[in-house]
């Protein structure tokens, strides 16, 4: 197989948080190589830091947050060493773009959808108004608003929810961007709308050519988007691979517990599996693995000595100290076990989720 | 077998409009029909706008009825009624919201907050007696008796959640209505509150109308589900029925777009959408009707015709697989 090409690199990455007289360590040393072209998941629960470890790239960190160790490279620079917008510019917004999880608050209520895209357009490409209002609609178009001339005019709240949602990708991809990070872009939609979401940046990523960075922590959607998956807990990765490694080969204590306590896999009249307790405070110096408390498989040396990666496949990681070799066997959860046959039963004709096309 | 069961509450032809000042007002609720029995789960399924929490709080009291009844344990509870039977249905009937932090009193510490309906309705003999009920409330849903003096913003999300079913229990309800309760949870912290309602469910003989959005969540914790769409319900079954044989465009279009945690089968799922306008409208009006016991759909006859043959070939399909 060719080599894949590397688009971004970001090695040993830790972020710090200045609260009061205190540091929070949001990020405590993430490696993560992006693929030209991929879908890369980033899985976790609130707090893990998935939206931090990502905001690195586009060095928007709140103003109290600072990246203390590590680097990030793209296109031959190091993007921990940026400091002032100026730096940033042609790379923020144009080279790599970001969707955020709330349209109403990434949309000035106050201003038309159209200038708002021919904003971006004519800042980035340096056009005329009248060929950036040309753009602006056919990108429009593009994301799939209908009539989009007439409603190029309207405000934000004449839009429906899914409606901003897609505006906010038409201004993500008025600049063309090699990287778009989606940051929970549908964690605020109805299902349904989600749906269609979830499609409309699967096309234009064929189209556009993109490499797209998806945090979520929704299961169901990483299986439909991703091609290769990262499971974060208490700001480190803790489990990487292709997404059907991490869905049938799960290897982590915690990639196992978050896919049985998926809804979809409950049996009725009987309880759903779940993580006991709360994530770590990342105020605190961790000792050991961060998921230990909470880990019904933990060692004793968890508790003591942080776990490295050890490696399951060219692609597939995990940093748990159960996969030494020292280490007790210790098979995953029975409501994980042969998920791809259980899943296929409940899709299949007469199964639960069944659906004729 | 639903003939021996309680119906609980009884919606009957409900309309909800809401008046926009001078223009025509806004139908919110169509001509909603159910019957929810004792100690069961009903969940309303639907996307936001399709009217499933103005439902919810017009049985709470909230919102006025523009036509029809609401009866619970047989007794109106909807326009007008007396005093009593106001104090009565507020008691038992009670909610839990989507979003705990703002259900909250973030200035009162937990015990105000649990006792609160206790001090409204006196529902205690002497201060012994109500930190006794407070202190059960918590131990019922997994807090301790010393998270009393705590106040909201020091809880996790999912722990402000059990302290918001904590102020529903103590008041001993009869029929709880949960509004998108997990909705604002984290995903490990949703399976403790369905797996805690569940067990709340079965200890106290309680009822839920469960409102949400998410198919996959209710199939887990529903005895039967409606789905309603543009403030018309159109569909409603048991849970498994519902599942193996949805008939309407729209329950289909929403069970496609649950995303299942595998990637072979989700990568290549095709959804479907379903748009009202679409619909073949020709034929008379379709009405909400009954095609097996206890699976009505919103059709006319014409669709009731194609819903039957699909539904027999279906049955056929899974005699033959047995």
């Amino acid at each position: 197989m060719a080599e894949k090409k590397i688009i971004l690199s970001a090695k040993d990455i830790e972020v710090k948080f200045r609260v009061r007289d205190n540091y929070l360590n949001a990020i405590r040393g993430v490696s993560l190589d992006l693929y030209d072209g991929e879908t890369f998941a980033i899985v976790g629960e609130s707090g893990s830091g998935k939206s931090v470890f990502t905001k690195t790239f586009t060095g928007m960190l709140e103003s109290n947050g600072q990246v203390t160790n590590g680097s990030v490279m793209y296109n031959g620079k190091d993007l921990t060493k940026l400091t002032t917008d100026k730096d940033w510019e042609g790379i923020r917004g144009a080279k790599i773009a970001t969707i955020f999880q709330d349209p109403m608050t990434s949309l000035n209520p106050i201003r038309t959808i159209g200038s708002q895209i021919t904003e971006v357009i004519v800042k980035h490409q340096k056009v005329s108004g009248e060929e950036a209002k040309k753009q602006a609609i056919d990108i429009m178009n593009r994301v799939g608003i209908i009539d989009a001339a007439k409603r190029f005019d309207e405000y934000p709240f004449q839009y429906s929810g899914g409606m901003r949602q897609r505006i906010v990708i038409a201004i993500a991809l008025s600049c063309h961007p090699e990287i778009l990070i989606c940051d929970e872009p549908t964690t605020a939609l109805d299902v349904t709308i989600q749906a269609q979401i979830i499609d409309l940046i699967k096309e234009l990523q064929k189209e556009f050519k993109f490499t797209t960075v998806y945090i979520t922590h929704d299961l169901g959607v990483v299986a439909n988007v991703a091609d290769r998956v990262g499971v974060m807990y208490g700001g480190q990765i803790v489990e990487i691979g292709n997404v059907e490694e991490i869905f049938y080969e799960p290897a982590h204590p915690y990639t196992w517990a978050l896919l049985s306590s998926l809804p979809q896999l409950g049996v009725k009249g009987q309880d759903l599996s779940y993580i006991a307790g709360t994530p770590p405070s990342l105020y605190n110096v961790i000792k050991g693995d961060a998921f230990a408390p909470r880990n019904k498989y933990a060692l004793k040396i968890d508790f003591e000595q942080e776990p490295p990666f050890f490696k399951i496949t060219d692609t597939h990681y995990a940093k748990t100290w159960l996969l030494d070799p020292r280490a007790p066997k210790i098979e995953k959860p029975e409501a994980i076990r042969n998920l791809h046959e259980k899943i296929a039963a409940m899709t299949s004709k007469g199964g639960a989720y069944y659906v004729e096309q | 077998m639903s003939n021996n069961k309680e119906v609980l509450l009884s919606v009957r032809g409900v309309d909800i409009s809401f008046d926009k000042g001078g223009k025509k007002p806004f139908r919110a609720v169509k001509n909603a029909n159910f019957d929810i029995y004792r100690g069961e789960t009903f969940s309303l399924v639907g996307e936001s706008g399709s009217g499933k929490t103005t439902i919810g709080r017009a049985i709470m009291r909230i919102n006025e009825l523009s036509k029809g009844e609401i009866y619970f344990k047989g007794k109106k509870i909807s326009g007008k009624i007396s005093k009593e039977d106001d104090r009565e249905v507020i008691r038992s009937i009670q909610m839990i919201f989507q979003d705990p932090a703002a259900s909250l009193n973030e200035r009162a510490n937990i015990e105000y907050c649990v006792s609160e309906g206790l001090y409204n309705f006196h529902l205690y003999k002497d201060e012994k007696d109500r930190i006794a009920k407070v202190d059960k409330a918590l131990e019922d849903v997994g807090l301790l008796p010393e998270h009393k003096s705590r106040y909201p913003h020091e809880f996790s999300g999912g722990q402000r959640q059990r302290v918001g079913i904590a102020r529903a229990m103590i008041m001993e309800p009869e029929l709880i209505v949960a509004d998108e309760p997990i909705s604002a949870l984290d995903v490990s912290i949703r399976a403790q509150v369905l797996n805690l309602m569940n067990k709340l469910k079965e200890e106290k003989g309680l009822t839920y109308l469960f409102i949400a959005h998410d198919l996959s969540v209710v199939r887990f914790i529903s005895d039967r589900i409606a789905v309603i769409h543009l403030g018309r319900i159109v569909e409603i079954a048991e849970t498994e029925e519902l599942f193996k044989h949805p008939l309407h465009p729209y329950t289909i279009s929403l069970l496609s777009a649950v995303p299942m945690p595998d990637p072979q089968i989700e990568k290549p799922k095709k959804h479907v959408v379903y748009d009202e306008s679409k619909r073949d409208h020709s034929g008379e009006k379709p009405i909400l009707q009954e095609i097996r016991p206890g699976h009505l759909v919103f059709a006319n006859d014409r669709e009731m015709k194609e819903y039957e043959a699909k539904l027999q070939e279906m049955e056929k399909l899974e005699a033959s697989d047995k």
